[in-house]
């Protein structure tokens, strides 16, 4: 088996903040192989986003840092490269689709010049030749009338097909791996289902890898091959995709599941099972596992120890002091 | 924001901080001024005029031998009257227009803002000679026109937070309860549009001090003897040359009564504004 | 079947947009562009559609936060466009709304005693201690902590605002909760909670819901009735359990099915649909959804389907259906 894409190892990225330190990612392992889709899932404040970050290296300094870990990448480690060896990789090697359509892109350039400079950036093209490749990119995305879209201003354009051209800038370059965070949490369920259908194809013929942020379950289902679900800056399991949605291990994701509402059983207004209690404060997380105050089925042992991440069978990995 | 928050942020601003210090150091002054005060300012002494700083008068005397230094202790205290006076003048009618416009809109709001308008197209300084050239040369009178002259300002402020306000959920939560207009604007609305108008009156009354100080300068505000800043920098105008300690003094405590003003001002617009926390 | 509280026929709300001095029509947002519906006692009317189909709207049309151009709502029996002021303010205690944001719909500048208890001030029901006791009872139903009432909407997450925003609604008693969005921006955790509370409350003091989300999952799980909503019309509305076996209308069905299944190994026959959602403006002509209708046939261009019932009992907006 080939050497992972993407491969991390005991990552934490923390914020220094005045009123104390926000671990946001507090020793996070995941790789990623080249053609597979693996999905984050957690709740506000799980540490997803931050991750995704790291691994541009766009995480905002000085307040806040990656202080320890690697994140390997093609062989090099991305937490030691220079800022410009890192702006040779973004846009090129790795590429990020973010969740606002509406911000992400400029709204006083034309599509075609955002995709035409994403290309630029790292390519020694000449403008006319970029302009042409960007009219390309529009149709590969699904855009119909690619020649007129490329000539239109954000502001012209529906926040589909705002996400369309973030996905066309994104893949310009024809990345090894895309991180998408969020990329259809602000659209229209039958816009979502395009997108999402989009992106699965255009990783076949593209063969990017993608990192797909979410906290979206049902997304997850549909695009991911693999699936970490976090919690408080830590992955509280990891498995493919099937495993993890018939059989979930960890209190959290069985919670999560349960959380969904489904079609009533026949008990009319059956009660959605809750997690009791709040999303966590980072300032003020518990010693132990981080998961304690919620969790349905806690023992001593949860309080005074940070359990381990595990591998219980082949594959899937859980942080649970009940699966030691 | 609650209160315990705002202090504890205050302390941690220096800008604010210091522009406090400056403040209340003035403010001391102008309190016990009549009992600090070496001399009595009014009474002139003719044999000791235009004398340089010296231990017996630390701030040198004016054209009439009166103290300098009794003199801006007393300024102090006219000032400090000026900018609360003027403020006020501008701020109550100011934001009740502001209020009004931005809450009913169209047809209250055009002919409001149209007159703002036009006031704000005169320069402060020419609309304030014209309204005092009305009313009469006097220190009252000062500060009406200075606070007239405001108006427009504190009513713009008051009406753009308005507009924003009046779209938020909450607005929309009292009337779907029942809640009447009055009760809306009143009770929700205007107690928000506060952290502005705060901003902008404590900022305001480092312009209504020079604003007035420039009408003295022209001869239009307080009338001799009366020891005001400006007018004593009009009076020490004459006497650059050769005693410019006559001007200096008054200038420098204009300077720093409105920068310390400023400084709070600016302090405080930092402080309330969510958006930089 | 329950007696109706809420009667709405041809309900129109169209806002136009000013396009400076020189044109000489106004573009008008249809947002709501024609709705006939019925919410019946003690039930809970689920209403699905996507961003721009009007739904919100209906929604504030029915409390009169806005004015409509057209039609009629009943309540009671009573018609309440006609009303005068003095009785659309008692009305205000009948009909309640919880808001989709929980960050912008508490004033930032009121403790939660304050708001919850500000409805009792209003309508004069309760003063001093027997408002503090009202709102005491008031956030131990909603779950609240009463030692909190003294704090601050920032204070509180996003969870337990929306929980205050509940409390205020049901202060004054109402028959009819319009709940726009009410967990849409929470956590899918803390969505669970509210959702339960909501049931809970329905069950305990009889309310009746109109529940308005773009989330199909939970429609399909509080709904007894649902109402599809396409560019400011009513394209279907059917119980619960028949509109989720099987939709009628195209758009139903393509909704439904664009919906992420939660089931990796099942391959959802997905239908996709064509092109954007239009706007609300200038909508197309005839029935609405034509342009991206892969079923259209020429008489859906030129004339609008009115809402007939089917067999199954739902009543469906389609000339091919």
């Amino acid at each position: 088996m080939a050497n992972p894409l993407l491969e991390i190892q005991g990552l934490k990225t923390f914020f220094f903040t005045r009123k104390g330190i926000v671990k946001a990612v507090d020793g996070v392992d995941l790789s990623l192989n080249e053609g597979e889709t693996l999905g984050l899932v957690g709740e506000s404040g799980c540490g997803k986003t931050v991750t995704a970050l790291s691994v541009m290296r766009l995480v905002p300094e000085p307040i806040g840092r990656i202080v320890e870990g690697s994140i390997n990448f093609e062989g090099r480690d991305i937490v030691k490269m220079t800022e410009s060896e890192m702006r040779k990789i973004r846009g090129n090697r790795i590429s990020m689709v973010f969740q606002e359509p509406m911000t992400s892109l400029n709204p006083v350039f034309k599509a075609g010049f955002q995709i035409a400079e994403a290309i630029q950036l790292h390519q020694e093209v000449p403008a006319k030749e970029a302009w042409k490749r960007s009219i390309e990119m529009l149709r590969l995305v699904g855009i119909p009338s690619p020649e007129s879209r490329v000539n239109e201003y954000p502001h012209q354009m529906s926040g589909g097909m705002r996400q369309r051209v973030m996905i066309a800038m994104a893949l310009s370059c024809r990345p090894k791996l895309m991180i998408a965070d969020e990329p259809t949490t602000a659209l229209d369920v039958t816009i979502q289902a395009q997108i999402l259908d989009l992106i699965n194809r255009l990783k076949e013929r593209v063969g990017s890898s993608i990192l797909l942020i979410t906290h979206n379950l049902g997304v997850v289902a549909e695009v991911a091959q693999y699936v970490g679900v976090m919690y408080a800056g830590h992955i509280m399991e990891y498995s493919d995709v099937n495993r993890l949605f018939k059989n979930p291990k960890h209190p959290y994701t069985i919670g999560l599941f349960q959380s969904i509402p489904r079609k009533r059983g026949p008990a009319h207004r059956e009660r959605l099972q809750v997690i009791p209690g709040l999303v966590p404060d980072l300032l003020g997380l518990p010693i132990g596992c981080k998961f304690q105050d919620r969790c349905s089925q806690v023992f001593q042992k949860c309080k005074n120890e940070p359990p381990p991440f595990v591998e219980i069978e082949p594959g899937h990995q859980v942080r649970c002091w009940l699966y030691e | 924001m609650e209160k315990v928050e705002a202090l504890s942020e205050l302390k941690k601003n220096k800008t604010a901080m210091v522009g406090l210090i400056l403040i209340c150091f003035l403010l001391i002054l102008a309190l016990i001024g009549p009992w600090i005060s070496p001399y009595n300012p009014l009474v002139p002494d003719p044999i000791n005029r235009l004398k340089g700083p010296s231990w017996s008068h630390l701030f040198g005397t004016d054209s009439l031998g009166r103290d300098i230094l009794s003199r801006v202790i007393y300024g102090s205290r006219i000032s400090i009257i000026i900018g609360l006076i003027a403020v006020s003048i501008s701020l109550v009618p100011g934001a009740i227009l502001g209020l009004l416009s931005g809450f009913y809109g169209r047809r209250v709001d055009e002919p409001i803002m149209r007159l703002m308008d036009i006031m704000l197209a005169f320069p402060a300084i020419l609309l304030a000679i014209f309204i005092t050239a009305i009313l009469g040369p006097s220190l009252l009178n000062t500060m009406i026109a200075v606070g007239i002259v405001y108006i427009p300002h504190y009513a713009r402020i008051v009406r753009s937070s308005v507009l924003s306000l009046k779209e938020q959920l909450f607005v929309q939560a009292v009337r779907s309860l029942g809640g009447s207009n009055l009760r809306i604007i009143a009770l929700h609305i205007f107690p928000n549009t506060i952290p502005p108008i705060i901003i902008y009156a404590t900022l305001g009354m480092g312009t209504a001090v020079l604003q007035a100080a420039a009408l003295g300068f022209l001869g239009l505000g307080a009338q001799p003897p009366t020891p005001e800043w400006g007018a004593m920098l009009s009076e020490g105008r004459q006497y650059i040359q050769n005693a410019p300690h006559v001007a200096a003094f008054p200038g420098v405590a204009i300077f720093m009564l409105v920068l310390g003003f400023n400084l709070f001002g600016d302090g405080l617009r930092d402080i309330l504004d969510p958006s930089l926390r | 079947m329950n007696e109706p509280l809420v009667v709405i026929e041809g309900l129109k709300k169209y806002y136009p947009i000013r396009r400076g001095f020189f044109t000489k029509e106004p573009l008008l947002v249809k947002a709501v562009d024609g709705v006939n519906l019925t919410i019946r006692r003690g039930e809970t009317l689920g209403l699905v559609g996507e961003s721009g189909c009007g739904k919100s709207t209906l929604g504030r049309l029915i409390l009169r936060l806005e004015e409509p151009d057209e039609g009629t709502v009943y309540f009671e029996g009573r018609n309440i466009l006609e009303i005068g002021a003095d009785q659309l303010r008692r009305l205000r205690r009948e009909i309640q709304i919880i808001f989709q944001d929980p960050y912008s719909s508490l004033n930032p500048r009121k403790n939660v005693d304050s708001i919850i208890g500000e409805p009792l001030a209003i309508h004069d029901i309760a003063k001093g201690e027997e408002r503090e006791e009202r709102v005491i009872q008031l956030m131990e139903v909603v779950g609240l902590r009463p030692e909190q009432r003294h704090l601050y909407p920032h204070q509180f997450s996003g969870g337990q605002r929306q929980r205050i925003g509940i409390a205020r609604a049901l202060a004054l008693q109402p028959k009819l909760v319009i709940a726009d969005e009410p967990v849409s921006s929470l956590d899918v955790s803390i969505q669970a909670q509210i959702v339960n509370l909501l049931q809970d409350l329905q069950s305990e003091f009889g309310l009746t819901y109109l529940f308005i989300s773009h989330d199909l999952n939970l429609i399909e799980y509080v709904s007894d009735w649902v109402a599809v909503m396409y560019l400011g019309k009513i394209v279907e509305w059917a119980k619960q359990d028949v509109i989720y076996e099987k939709p009628i209308h195209p758009y139903s069905e393509a909704l439904f099915s664009a919906v992420p299944s939660t089931d990796p190994l099942m391959k959802r026959k997905r239908i996709l649909l064509e092109g954007d959602v239009p706007s609300p403006i200038n909508p197309p002509s005839g029935c609405h959804f034509h342009t991206r209708c892969p079923l259209r046939i020429d008489l859906c261009e030129r004339e609008e389907p009115p809402l007939t019932p089917r067999p199954n009992g739902s009543l469906v907006a389609c000339h091919v259906r």
